[in-house]
């Protein structure tokens, strides 16, 4: 036999045409069953090892990831779960990316911190049914019974002969071997694991990445490819009036000029519209954007100014509006209160600005579509690709690259469809389109804006007995529906409603918000402003009532109880379980135990030095962050230390849960001091990074210290990771500020407010 | 037609001697390791080496770059301070994304190149043209002063 044949050839070859286990469609919430979790989300999971294990004659094992790497590990993470139930060697794991396909693979949107949450327990069991059939191959060939024989490393030894077969060798075999029920495996005890739970894996593609070689969207390369960019209306839901494209056709190396139509609003994922420039050379397609003379028409939105937006919002937030939550007598406790607080919180749009900015390379070859991108939702790529190009969803094939950054800009495949319409005005010619760092910022999905305000009355101890949230945002529902004004179950279920406060009378409204841009995901989402009026709020109310913030927040939690989220009013609790996934004070009181701690609450601070603290469940899993802040002579603010503490449940891969408890340290850095969107008379203001600040080294925290709350029982429901790092860290810095200042931030970004 | 040489290999590409050389490395040559984040040398992600100093190839015209030497990532590793600063990315996993740090190691190699013993203010000043939108930025810290010990 030939080794290293075809390493798709065996083990996994069989999978084409395959059983397609896990359920079909999402079921429509309120008319069935609700589903839960996975099962959930359209095209739910599947476990059949066949789909995404290969093993061939050398050895090599051949792992399919059918989620999205973005940074978050995926990539390594996934393959660690079914390389360690298949007892394989990691050295001779290499990993493959599945295309957009759910009808094979299952769900497949990298977002909402799922991937490992969801698909935890499937990819276990395809590694472990994977691992049966070798046995099985392998007891056959001895003429022993299965129960004798066990997989360790790579190989199957029959202990009491002596005997041991690798991998490889059982390759072929193995592949003819039925597929085990999954109810029949044995799962391997979480004692005896190499790779789950340890720090004994580095990132997969590690390597590529820092020797250069790492594929992104933007990368992608075929034969003969033209690039281009595309002239989008500066305001939302904006037309072409008419164009003139002749000086741009004259620079060299373009090659033409393609209108693309504007929208049906509301207008989903579709592109904005606009003049697509199509050239030799990316640099060419900016030239020739650049030429281009374009009438527009705005449409309604240049009405959109943010100053006056605000004060929208803001008398919206201070008169009543829809009821989300209520329970006892707000304004009775309220007027009888020993004391009353008030405060307004204003959170700014955000841009995601994943560093690669949006980019994809499309060809259509003999009625074939294919298309390399950058993508968090293949499938949902390939669904539009197909209706917006009018071709069969069978002849379209989504390629999915590395992703260089995603935080829900690339769950929306606009750019891909642009990139697509392009190549077929093109004959079907491969054409990658590039989406400039201004066309990000001015085109994009934004994180909402929002006013919170809230308002709590004391009683003579100080502790609150009435509690009234208003949270006024423009809804992501609005790329969806038309008009809608009120935030979605989902907005409001990300740590406003399910606030877990044991206070007697609580009141959460929702005023009506319209939306002038397009209002899309960014990493943690609302929970973002909510968790930064809370958090905020609370240590209001402690200095308040003349206490210590962790002493108050953790009297606020109360003592270790369970809440069944609908009784909170939480119809979503981040589409889990209410039953599997209670709402835990106990776990939520532990982080924030562990981050206080960490940094050491309660010791002296110098002059102009202070620390601050946050706790905030989301994405089913407790964060809490404390921040020291250094105040510089000039009112310009450093971080020596941030302390931040997770319980996610059972872990996978610790290394990469810090990583990006680091990096959601860094991005929440950046929204609390310097990264705004803002709009006047309907447009973007900031350009690019000169104006869009981020993080930078001498910027960002010094220290980062990552505290993983202990959970080893993997029969415990797993968290999620990627974004709920992200909203502590405002609050936890907004509350440091004022304790080495004792100004109060009630707006972000910070930028000048405490310049001197 | 304008001759070019990048990573010892003599290239002659017909270009506008105005078009940036990142777009020049990444179209026309076909190396792909050096990125585009921001087109207005904000970023860092474009970060190439001229003649070992490190610079931004997304403002640098293509006909300026003359006779001098364009080193790019995919071959920074085959001098000593590339190799020390690859090796300790890798072994402190400081990627996330990744995105960026083609251009993080072209700035932390040639901030070894020239200070083999960087303090934290020269690793401030040498990395902080370069984002990272991911926030790796304690790892790159880490990381420099690991090579620097290696
Ligand atoms: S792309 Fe050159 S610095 Fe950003
Ligand atoms: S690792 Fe993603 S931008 Fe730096």
């Amino acid at each position: 036999m030939i080794a290293n044949l075809s390493r798709r050839g065996l083990l996994g070859g069989i999978a084409a045409g395959g059983l397609v286990l896990g359920i079909g469609l999402p079921a429509a919430r309120g008319q069935q069953q609700q589903r839960f979790g996975a099962d959930g989300m359209p095209n739910g999971w599947r476990d059949d090892p066949r789909l995404f294990v290969a093993i061939a004659e050398d050895g090599i094992v051949t792992i399919t990831c059918h989620r999205q790497e973005m940074g978050q590990g995926v990539r390594t993470s996934i393959p660690m779960v079914i390389a360690e139930e298949l007892e394989a060697d990691w050295s001779k794991v290499r990993v493959t990316q599945a295309p957009g396909d759910e009808a094979r693979f299952g769900n497949q949107d990298t977002d909402g911190s799922r991937s490992l949450r969801h698909f935890f327990t499937p990819m276990r069991h395809a590694g472990a049914a994977a691992r049966t059939m070798l046995e099985a191959a392998a007891a056959k060939q001895w003429g022993v019974p299965a129960e004798e024989v066990r997989a360790a490393n790579h190989a199957v030894l029959h202990e009491k002969s002596g005997r041991s077969l690798g991998f490889g060798a059982l390759a072929r075999a193995a592949a003819e071997m039925p597929v085990p029920d999954r109810t029949t495996l044995r799962l391997k005890d979480p004692a005896s694991f190499r790779l789950i739970g340890k720090d004994t894996v580095g990132l997969l593609d590690n390597h590529d990445i820092t020797t250069g070689r790492a594929g992104y969207g933007i990368d992608a390369r075929v034969e003969g490819m033209l690039h281009a960019v595309v002239a989008r209306p500066p305001v939302f839901g904006g037309k072409v009036t008419s164009f003139d494209a002749a000086e741009a056709l004259a620079v060299p190396g373009v090659v033409k000029v393609v209108a693309i139509d504007a929208p049906a609003i509301p207008s989903e994922f579709q592109p904005l519209g606009g003049i697509a420039v199509i050239a030799r050379n990316t640099w060419a397609a900016m030239q020739g954007r650049d030429k281009l003379k374009i009438t527009w028409d705005d449409g309604p939105h240049a009405v959109y100014s943010s100053d006056t937006y605000r004060a929208q919002l803001q008398e919206a937030a201070r008169k009543p509006g829809k009821v989300v939550r209520s329970a006892g007598d707000v304004d009775r406790a309220l007027a009888g209160a020993a004391k009353r607080v008030e405060a307004e919180y204003y959170i700014p749009h955000l841009a995601q600005t994943p560093l690669e900015p949006p980019a994809a390379l499309v060809r259509i070859r003999d009625g074939q579509c294919e298309a390399w991108a950058c993508t968090q939702a293949p499938q949902a790529t390939r669904t539009r690709l197909a209706q917006r190009l009018k071709l069969p969803e069978d002849k379209v094939t989504v390629h999915v690259t590395l992703l260089g950054g995603g935080f829900g800009r690339k769950s929306k495949p606009d750019f891909v469809l642009e990139a697509g319409l392009c190549s077929q005005a093109m004959d079907g010619a491969p054409v990658k389109l590039t989406w400039t760092r201004e066309d990000d910022l001015h085109h994009g999905f934004y994180h909402t804006v929002s006013v919170e305000r809230l308002e709590a009355g004391l009683d003579a101890d100080g502790k609150p007995v009435a509690w009234l949230h208003r949270s006024v945002a423009p809804t992501i529902g609005s790329i969806f529906a038309p008009d809608p004004k009120h935030e979605l179950p989902l907005e409001l279920g990300m740590g406003m409603v399910n606030l877990p406060f044991p206070i007697p009378n609580i009141r959460m409204e929702n005023p009506e918000a319209v939306a002038h841009a397009r209002i899309g995901w960014f990493r943690s989402v609302s929970n973002i402003p909510h968790a930064f009026a809370i958090q905020s709020f609370v240590a209001e109310l402690a200095h308040a009532a003349g206490r210590d913030p962790k002493d108050y927040l953790l009297e606020l939690i109360g003592p270790p109880r369970l809440y069944d989220p609908t009784d909170l009013g939480d119809v979503w609790n981040h589409g889990e379980d209410p039953k599997r996934y209670p709402i835990d004070t106990g776990r939520l009181r532990r982080v924030v135990e562990a981050a206080a701690e960490g940094i050491g609450w309660g010791r002296a601070m110098p002059q102009g030095s202070g620390l601050g603290l946050a706790g905030h469940y989301s994405f089913v899993s407790y964060v809490a962050a404390a921040v020291e802040v250094k105040m510089g002579s000039r009112g310009e603010i450093s971080f020596p230390r941030v302390d931040i503490a997770i319980d996610c449940g059972p872990q996978v891969n610790p290394e990469r849960i810090r990583s990006q408890m680091e990096g959601a340290v860094v991005m929440g850095t950046g929204l609390a001091l310097s990264a705004e969107v803002s709009f006047k008379d309907g447009r973007v203001q900031q350009n690019n990074f000169d104006a869009y600040e981020l993080t930078r080294i001498d910027s960002a925290p010094r220290e980062i210290r990552v505290h993983l709350l202990p959970s080893r029982d993997y029969s415990q429901p797993l968290g999620g990771v990627g974004e709920p790092g992200v909203p502590p860290v405002a609050p936890a810095i907004a509350n440091a500020v004022f304790a080495a200042t004792g100004k109060r931030i009630r707006q972000l970004p910070i930028r000048d407010q405490l310049t001197t | 037609m304008l001759s070019l040489r990048v990573n010892g290999t003599a290239h002659e590409v017909e270009v506008p001697a105005d078009m940036p050389l990142l777009w020049v490395l990444r179209d026309v040559i076909g190396l792909t390791g050096t990125k585009f984040g921001c087109g207005i040398a904000q970023c860092g992600a474009c970060t190439v080496h001229l003649d070992g100093k490190p610079v931004r190839a997304c403002i640098l015209p293509v006909g300026s770059v003359g006779a001098r030497q364009v080193t790019t990532v995919e071959v920074v590793g085959q001098s000593a301070a590339g190799r020390k600063i690859q090796e300790a990315w890798i072994a402190l996993d400081v990627p996330q994304c990744g995105y960026c740090q083609s251009g993080q190691v072209m700035s932390a190699a040639a901030l070894l190149a020239r200070t083999p013993q960087p303090s934290d203010a020269d690793i401030a000043s040498a990395m902080s043209g370069n984002i990272c939108r991911c926030g790796t930025y304690m790892r790159i810290r880490a990381a420099i002063k690991q090579a620097s010990e290696a």
